[in-house]
């Protein structure tokens, strides 16, 4: 009709705006949130456990960028998924770990546990916790801390605290100093013993809005809870409370682990369910299982359970029931 | 554009533009060579049009469209009927154009001489196209009849402040309007809703609702919930359950058609420029989009996204030659570099749909129904018809889906299959 007819312009549907939120920053950012306490890890443990992280990271990008390959899908290496897979792996691990312990796992978190699944959300579980299950139900004594870290020696109570409180009872834990455990002094995984760095990065994230509040804050508060009942139930026989905030996985689970978007929840309820009934089962785990710690399985456990509670959600304003 | 908030846990906080007291005169926009008048009726096609290339029409002049049905249109100018082509339009609706090339106005005398005779029925006969949207016409001719009217002096969207600028400038023909809305309507219960953060506040007797204006609380259905406290059902428009809404643009109008005894022709659309900044533009329903932006040194270049409504909710263009229309409340030019792509990544659950959807919808399940075009049972079990359409979804989407996209298709295919079953059961 006119002399506009040159011009292209480019159409697509609203809205058309956005808030430029992106799945990248948000994976950046959980990797930032992580540093202190991997750097915490790498710090105390030295250049093996840099090697852990470093290794976990690339392997896992490795895989990943061979799988968009294999499966002619674009590269999704750039969107952060697969390298904050890496690094959570790794602050799970022991800094002694041998380097093809950390080639398999990241295969498991990445093709097993991500991939076939069809890579960023199709997953029903955490990848990290499924290849660290894994990992652990294959090769029981390399990750076990007290094997593994037994040529470190750092002054204080080199005895991963909660297998000695499996295996010695509640005495055994009285021995550890909460401060201490507080501020790293524990033996654990390269980024999964310095609770404050853990804590920073995990109001960081919550206040930023990457992870939700409560799922972290609900999982701590069932630990501490049941733990606060176990206590009551048979004083003497039960640790402190706080002496299983501040072991094993439990921090770490809180803040990077159980608030993975795919496996959990995002309904308000069913969001405080998900995270106490993992606090519950961690609880459980530790105190009557078979296992020292149960923050890996219990959070797998209420994955499962993740679908059928996303059902509990408010009617739709509108809705004619 | 309003960014995701630092703190992410919080809502993002979408004011609804303040339009502040030393805004720039209005623009007028000069009559162009020629315009383009939509028939917003599908049904109507060119060839069943009782018009043709060459006939006169005078400015205000009621058009009968075809001899079968009482469809009409105003014409907005003066000139020789050019062309009558068809555009498709948003969800694949296709409507007649029929283009004029404008001369000298030439009042027609129609309307004036039916304000003579008192009492009639002006708004079918002459109102179906009042400035504003929704269309006038749609306040009459419901069952169960409309029995309380919203007068919106706020826009829907942001960045558009056409109905605020009406509401402040033209405050005594909007409350004089309301009187003969009243009257021609006979519905008593009129409600005006307007901002709060208006710098002049009206008592004089009337019903004034100040809004906080966020964005989607200015929304109709948002309005009915909030305001009236009533839900639309699913499905269901506001106007199902007797509340019609009518800009303050259409009421100042009204005014306008009774004092002058001409039909409105003009419509005042907000511009927004690339950099966000906002002129009030005053132009003749029809203009075609460049001729405006032209006019207001606008230059649009290739790569660039030219939208008929706000940032949430307009509809993008695909060509300057499309005219406005009575419901064209804002035109938006984005630049290239400012277009977000959408992507085909999947939905990986952060819930953030959930929490900024003003109605509730689980929106993480509807989307993985909707793309994989299960459609009945989106409406059946994860609430797709009780929708608002205000496109937050989209908006803070990580993934950036294209949620709004989705819905507005698996709305759209519903009632198409929905349609074709009726029919079949008629046959």
């Amino acid at each position: 009709m006119s002399d506009n007819q040159q011009l292209l312009l480019v159409s697509s549907h609203a809205p058309f705006w956005h808030n430029m939120s992106s799945l990248t920053a948000k994976n950046y950012n959980i990797m930032l949130a992580a540093l202190p306490a991997a750097l915490f890890g790498v710090w105390q443990y030295g250049m093996p456990a840099l090697g852990v992280i470093s290794l976990s990271i690339s392997c896992s990008m490795l895989w990943e960028l061979l799988m968009n390959l294999i499966m002619k899908r674009d590269v999704s290496i750039g969107d952060g998924s697969a390298a904050l897979i890496g690094l959570l792996l790794s602050m799970l691990l022991p800094a002694i770990t041998p380097w093809w312990v950390v080639v398999v796992g990241t295969f498991v978190a990445i093709v097993v546990g991500k991939q076939i699944y069809g890579g960023v959300g199709g997953n029903p579980f955490n990848p990290v916790l499924v290849a660290f299950a894994i990992l652990t139900l294959s090769w029981k004594g390399i990750l076990d801390f007290d094997t593994a870290l037994v040529n470190y020696d750092f002054g204080y109570c080199m005895i991963f605290p909660l297998g000695a409180l499996k295996h010695f009872g509640a005495e055994a834990a009285s021995n550890y100093d909460i401060h201490a455990l507080f501020m790293g002094h524990q033996t654990g995984g390269i980024g999964s013993v310095f609770g404050l760095g853990l804590i920073i990065g995990g109001v960081y994230l919550m206040l930023r809005g990457y992870i939700r509040w409560e799922i972290s804050l609900s999982y701590l508060l069932a630990v501490y809870l049941t733990e606060t009942l176990f206590c009551l139930s048979a004083p003497g026989k039960y640790a402190d409370p706080m002496f299983h905030i501040l072991t094993g996985y439990t921090l770490i689970g809180a803040f990077f682990l159980a608030t993975e978007d795919s496996s959990s929840p995002v309904n308000f309820i069913p969001m405080l369910l998900y995270g106490a009934g993992a606090g519950l089962l961690t609880i459980l785990i530790r105190n009557i299982g078979a296992y020292a710690d149960g923050t890996v399985l219990a959070i797998l456990i209420m994955s499962v359970a993740n679908p059928l509670m996303d059902k509990i959600r408010p009617a739709a304003i509108g809705r004619e029931i | 554009m309003i960014r995701r908030p630092f703190f992410g846990f919080l809502k993002p906080k979408l004011k609804v533009l303040q339009i502040d007291k030393e805004l720039q005169a209005i623009q007028d926009i000069p009559l162009p060579p020629r315009i383009s008048l939509i028939v917003k009726n599908p049904r109507i096609r060119p060839e069943n049009l009782d018009l043709s290339i060459g006939d006169d029409v005078k400015t205000g002049q009621k058009i009968i469209l075809t001899a079968r049905s009482d469809d009409y249109l105003i014409s907005t100018a003066t000139g020789t009927i050019a062309e009558i082509s068809e555009i498709t339009s948003y969800l694949g609706q296709t409507f007649t154009v029929i283009s004029i090339d404008t001369r000298d106005d030439e009042e027609d005398e129609e309307f004036s001489e039916s304000m003579q005779i008192p009492h009639n029925n002006t708004v079918r006969d002459f109102f179906n196209q009042l400035p504003g949207a929704p269309a006038f016409s749609s306040l009459l001719g419901f069952d169960p009849p409309i029995n309380k009217i919203v007068v919106t002096g706020v826009d829907r969207d942001l960045l558009v402040a056409t109905n605020q600028y009406v509401f402040n400038k033209e405050f005594d023909e909007v409350v004089n309007g309301i009187d003969i809305l009243k009257d021609i309507t006979s519905i008593g219960q009129i409600k005006i809703i307007a901002s709060s953060d208006i710098t002049h506040k009206h008592e004089n007797g009337l019903d004034i609702v100040y809004l906080d204006p966020r964005y989607p609380d200015t929304l109709p259905k948002m309005i009915v919930t909030n305001v009236f406290k009533e839900t639309v059902p699913q499905g269901k428009t506001p106007e199902d359950i007797g509340i019609g809404f009518v800009t303050a643009e259409t009421v100042s109008c009204l005014t306008k058609a009774y004092r002058e005894k001409r039909i409105p022709t003009d419509k005042i659309v907000t511009v927004i420029r690339q950099n966000g900044s906002i002129l009030i533009a005053k132009a003749r329903i029809g203009t075609h989009v460049g001729h405006i932006l032209d006019t207001l040194g606008i230059t649009v270049n290739t790569g660039d996204r030219v939208v008929l409504g706000g940032p949430m909710t307009g509809h993008a263009i695909h060509s300057l030659d499309i005219p406005i229309s009575y419901g064209t409340d804002s035109i938006m030019v984005q630049k290239a570099e400012d277009i977000v792509p959408s992507s085909d990544t999947y939905c990986f659950n952060c819930g953030e749909c959930i929490r900024i959807c003003p109605v509730k919808i689980p929106v993480n399940m509807l989307i993985r129904l909707l793309e994989n075009g299960f459609y009945e049972e989106a409406a059946d079990q994860y609430d797709l018809l009780c929708c608002v359409e205000c496109g937050l979804c989209s908006y803070v989407c990580m993934a950036h889906i294209p949620v709004f996209h989705y819905i507005m298709l698996g709305k759209h295919e519903l009632a198409k299959t929905h349609n074709s079953s009726e029919e079949t059961n008629v046959r």
